[in-house]
């Protein structure tokens, strides 16, 4: 008997208490007139199998009862009840937004078979820690290493595709053979490269991203076998990839195999590979990088001149994350637990205040025999309830931001820029719901429980002020103003980096410059005659054009393509072994500086009559002088890059080629003209400025016409103002600084409303003893002192944590603050400031009320 | 009442061991024990409700108003102490005529298709 007792713990504490000595009587009175052993153990049986199949339904019973009673009550009184699912969505939604932003770039496995093995080599020389390998040193690397299962390698690849519609432009990678297969790729459609694909002279086959198959071919399976052009050379479609494929990062829409010749071996100091390798299992990160040491000193023994000083660098293909991409994620998914913080305190202390003013009909509950358990059980119900229709809003607040906040993604990735809201996700957001759901639930469910002498039903006591219960809720909202300032602070820093940036001068002037990109394909104008030809005939055109104030062409816009540097060696110099002696090389036509907007400091721009045949010249930024030769005059000075010995015959302002937060390379810029026929071919310019005097967009159609009346098979690509390009620089940046404001902007809305509900709370607590106070001689001042009194402590104690808390963040921030210190006076002024609002803001109508009580109304209600 | 109807009606149709325990329940005030007896000896043994079947049944009939507990007990030499007695309430008897039309209706439907005995 005592077993079955047990058992019937299985049941409601509630249920057990009604009936549990029932249902023992029963059992005892069946076994009595069973008769045999075999009949009690049926009886036995079928006890323990009743209990099990009644209990859970028992439960069942009390959890519908409870959740009609909730949805009930809730309902009575819809301004909490809608405060406290928004509550509650906000602090869901921010975490799940940011959860699915940081898993899909910092901790979701890259989409690749044991992707963990997978990493990436970089040629690190002294000052760089990844730059691409030449061709040689790959073919070494992958012979000589250990640590390696397998190791491939691509280059980036930009095309002209030409055939079915109108030409475009596309990016994409050219890959040796093994790369695919290395990383677990299997076609959508076909099949993808082999060894043979992959030889000199082997016709020229193509895997299309199923984004370009999709809308350019429109999705048909017959494309198998279709011939294109790809910068005039033909080629062969052999297959289609996965949708999820995206390879080496989001924007590549096409593949086809690299095929090294012989002659690309030559040079060692051609860096142009990117190198992939597939750990061998069980090889650690550490041993590979010993394990390349030993390979880079070798090659450095065997090739002096060429190697010296070349390490290699390996690193996880899932890091190719930058350390400020993913520091900013980790500040926003900071930010956003913040939020959460904020919320669930919020919550706790609007259910504790609630469960306080329904301490009375609790203890009528109590009194007409409800059990503690049960009404714990009703409290956490109602919580739980409150917090899933919150988790539910969260959600599809969190599916709303994701796109928003998606330019954080960084494409160095290969991953979608937009992550999905998953499974993972999704459980993520249950585990939000439940620990808000139980954080504010539990507290106050169980103070509602413990009420050991009934003191709720008795005449005149107040809605119940203990001591210990304002403390709790004034702890919860000095948590929350600690919070909000800290976001305050925060967020305030960032804004303040963002807005130092954003004044950087980039060296050039944005405004009324449109570029555009217009990619020559290398069989067709491998001679520069042919190409100077291209250049005047649209740069004539374009010039002609009525609002157009000059054009030019030059290699690399600065920003949008950071690298392309070249070693510099200055005649009768010996250059100090530690210094890194590179510079920024950009081919430019006449006319470029101008229509940038960067002065000429000295000497002249490069010119028509520079022409291959002519004495090669160069002109060079402020700060090759002042490296090269500080404090004399450049003016006629010879100096060597790209194999040859030029004069400089002009100085220009620096430009901040790498971007707003790098330092560059000094710059050097070289006629058009003089580049080699057949050489240096990545270095012919094909980015094209125009600077007008209206708004330059409109220019565009005719600016299209005219480069297709020089070349109609010529596709027009990356049509950009030039200002997108500087200000892609802070995107991500502004971007996260909407966020975190957005968070800052919660918290303080979400503290404010605490402050309001404490001082509400409190003064409808004291009316009698405002109401006596006020009967024996006090004035409104004194009044409003008590109820503001109470409001500024509780905000001077958030505050104060907060400011302590908030310069620890700053700290961790510093990478991100762009110089602005963390200790910076203004932001925590303005932060202490703001706080001090939403104390005033939360405090005004409670201390209204408060002075507008009617003494002799308050003291007759007790 | 057609507010008592339109009540009785919404708990329609009852589960069986509800339906089983208002029959037991209207001639007589019975204690749990006596419910599965009377319940057992009604369906010739086909229904044996269990312990936790009856009082799970029996705490919803309390809260929609089916049945009562009752205080006063037959003689007490007759009763177990122990032991609590329900009674059905005015709206039970209501709620187990309305099912019993119900299941009438129901029979009278398969009899007109020659599913069921009896007069077509």
């Amino acid at each position: 008997m005592r077993a079955y007792r047990a058992l019937l713990h299985l049941f409601p504490s509630s249920f057990r208490a009604e009936y549990g000595e029932d249902m023992c009587a029963i059992l005892a009175q069946r076994r009595r007139e069973a008769s045999g052993p075999l009949a009690v153990l049926a009886v036995w049986i079928g006890a323990v199998l009743d209990v099990f199949a009644n209990a859970l339904r028992a439960h069942g019973d009390v959890l519908r009862q409870d959740l009609r009673f909730a949805a009930r009550t809730l309902g009575r009184s819809p301004g909490f009840t809608a405060t406290a699912i928004l509550v509650s969505a906000l602090g869901v939604g921010a975490t799940t937004a940011t959860f699915s932003i940081t898993d899909h770039v910092l901790v979701r496995p890259l989409p690749f078979p044991e992707s963990d093995r997978l990493v990436k080599l970089w040629e690190a020389p002294p000052g760089y820690g990844r730059n691409e390998l030449s061709p040689a040193n790959y073919r070494d690397w992958k012979a000589m290493s250990m640590a390696f299962e397998d190791m491939a390698a691509f280059h980036t690849l930009s095309a002209n595709l030409v055939g079915e519609g109108d030409p475009e432009r596309l990016d994409g990678a050219a890959v040796g053979a093994d790369l695919l297969p290395m990383l677990g790729a299997r076609p959508a459609l076909g099949r993808i490269f082999t060894a043979a694909d992959d030889q000199a002279g082997a016709p020229g086959t193509l895997l299309l991203g199923h984004g370009l198959w999709n809308r350019r071919f429109g999705g048909d399976p017959a494309v198998l076998g279709r011939k294109v052009l790809l910068d005039d050379a033909p080629y062969t479609v052999i297959g289609v990839m996965p949708r999820d494929f995206h390879f080496p990062s989001r924007d590549a829409e096409l593949w086809t195999t690299m095929r090294l010749e012989s002659q690309d071996y030559e040079d060692r100091g051609d860096c142009y590979l990117h190198a992939v390798g597939r750990l061998k299992r069980g090889v650690t990160l550490d041993e590979a990088r010993a394990d390349m040491r030993l390979v880079t000193a070798r090659l450095e023994r065997q090739y002096p001149k060429e190697n010296a000083r070349i390490g290699a660098s390996v690193f996880r293909l899932r890091d190719e994350v930058s350390r400020q991409a993913r520091l900013l994620l980790a500040a926003l998914f900071g930010a956003a637990l913040c939020v959460l913080l904020i919320a669930c305190t919020n919550l706790a202390s609007l259910l504790l205040a609630r469960a306080l003013f329904r301490r009375r009909e609790l203890a009528v509950r109590s009194a007409l025999g409800a059990g503690r358990e049960r009404l714990v059980r009703q409290q956490l119900t109602e919580s739980l309830l409150l917090a899933l229709a919150g988790g539910l809003l969260g959600v599809a607040l969190a599916a709303a931001a994701v796109p928003l906040v998606a330019r954080l993604v960084p494409n160095s990735l290969p991953i979608a820029e937009t992550p999905a809201l998953d499974v993972r996700v999704l459980l993520f957001a249950a585990l939000a719901t439940a620990l808000t759901g139980v954080g504010f639930g539990v507290v106050p469910a169980l103070r509602a429980g413990r009420d050991p002498d009934a003191s709720g039903l008795r005449e005149g006591t107040r809605g119940g002020v203990g001591g210990r219960r304002e403390k709790l809720r004034s702890a919860l909202v000095v948590a929350e103003v600690t919070v909000s300032v800290v976001l305050l602070v925060s967020s305030g820093l960032l804004i303040r980096a963002l807005w130092r940036l954003q004044h950087v001068d980039p060296g050039f002037r944005t405004d009324g410059v449109l570029t555009l990109r217009t990619a020559l394909p290398w069989s067709k104008y491998e001679k520069t005659d042919r190409r100077a030809q291209f250049y005047e005939q649209v740069l004539g055109e374009v010039r002609q054009l009525p609002g157009v104030a000059s054009a030019a062409y030059i290699s690399f816009l600065p920003m949008a393509t950071r690298g392309m540097i070249q070693p510099v060696q200055v005649p009768g110099r010996s250059p100090d072994p530690s210094e890194i002696s590179n510079a920024s090389l950009r081919f430019v036509t006449p006319g470029f500086f101008a229509t940038m907007g960067i002065p000429i400091r000295q000497g002249r721009d490069v010119s028509q009559s520079d022409t291959a045949d002519a004495r090669p010249v160069g002109v060079v930024s402020e700060s090759f002088v002042r490296r090269y030769w500080p404090g004399l005059d450049p003016i006629g000075r010879q100096f060597q890059i790209a194999s040859q010995l030029r004069t400089v015959v002009g100085v220009v302002g620096d430009v901040r080629v790498r971007g707003l937060e790098s330092t560059s390379e000094p710059q050097v810029y070289l006629s058009s003209r003089q580049i080699p026929d057949r050489a240096l071919m990545p270095y012919a310019p094909k980015d094209l400025v125009v600077r007008a005097s209206g708004e330059p967009a409109q220019l565009l159609p005719a600016i299209r016409r005219a480069v297709a009346k020089a070349d109609p098979q010529q596709p027009v690509s990356n049509v950009r103002p030039l200002a997108d390009i500087v200000d892609a620089e802070t995107a991500p940046r502004s971007v996260q600084v909407r966020v975190l404001g957005a968070f800052a902007a919660i918290a303080v809305m979400l503290a404010g409303i605490g402050i309001h509900g404490l001082l509400a709370f409190a003064v409808s607590n004291r009316a009698q003893e405002i109401g006596v106070r006020v009967a024996l001689g006090a004035r409104p001042a004194d009044v409003l002192k008590l109820v503001l009194d109470e409001g500024v402590r509780v905000a001077a104690a958030g505050t104060v944590a907060g400011v302590a808390l908030a310069y620890a963040a700053g700290r961790a921030l510093e990478a991100l603050l762009a110089g602005v210190s963390p200790r910076d006076g203004a932001t925590f002024l303005a932060a202490v400031a703001l706080a001090l609002v939403m104390t005033v803001a939360g405090s005004v109508l409670p201390a209204l009320r408060a002075v507008r009580l009617d003494p002799l109304s308050s003291i007759r209600a007790e | 009442m057609a507010d008592r109807g339109a009540e009785a009606d919404a708990l329609l149709p009852l589960p069986a061991a509800t339906f089983h325990i208002l029959l037991a329940l209207a001639e007589d005030d019975r204690h749990g024990y006596g419910i599965i007896q009377d319940v057992a000896a009604r369906t010739g043994g086909a229904l044996k409700l269990s312990a936790g079947t009856l009082y799970r049944s029996i705490q919803r009939m309390l809260e929609q108003g089916l049945i009562v507990e009752v205080r006063e007990r037959p003689a007490p030499e007759l009763d177990d102490e122990r032991r609590r007695y329900y009674r059905i309430t005015l709206f039970g008897t209501a709620v187990a005529r309305a099912e019993a039309r119900r299941l009438a209706q129901l029979v009278k439907l398969a009899r007109a298709c020659g599913l069921a005995p009896g007069k077509a």
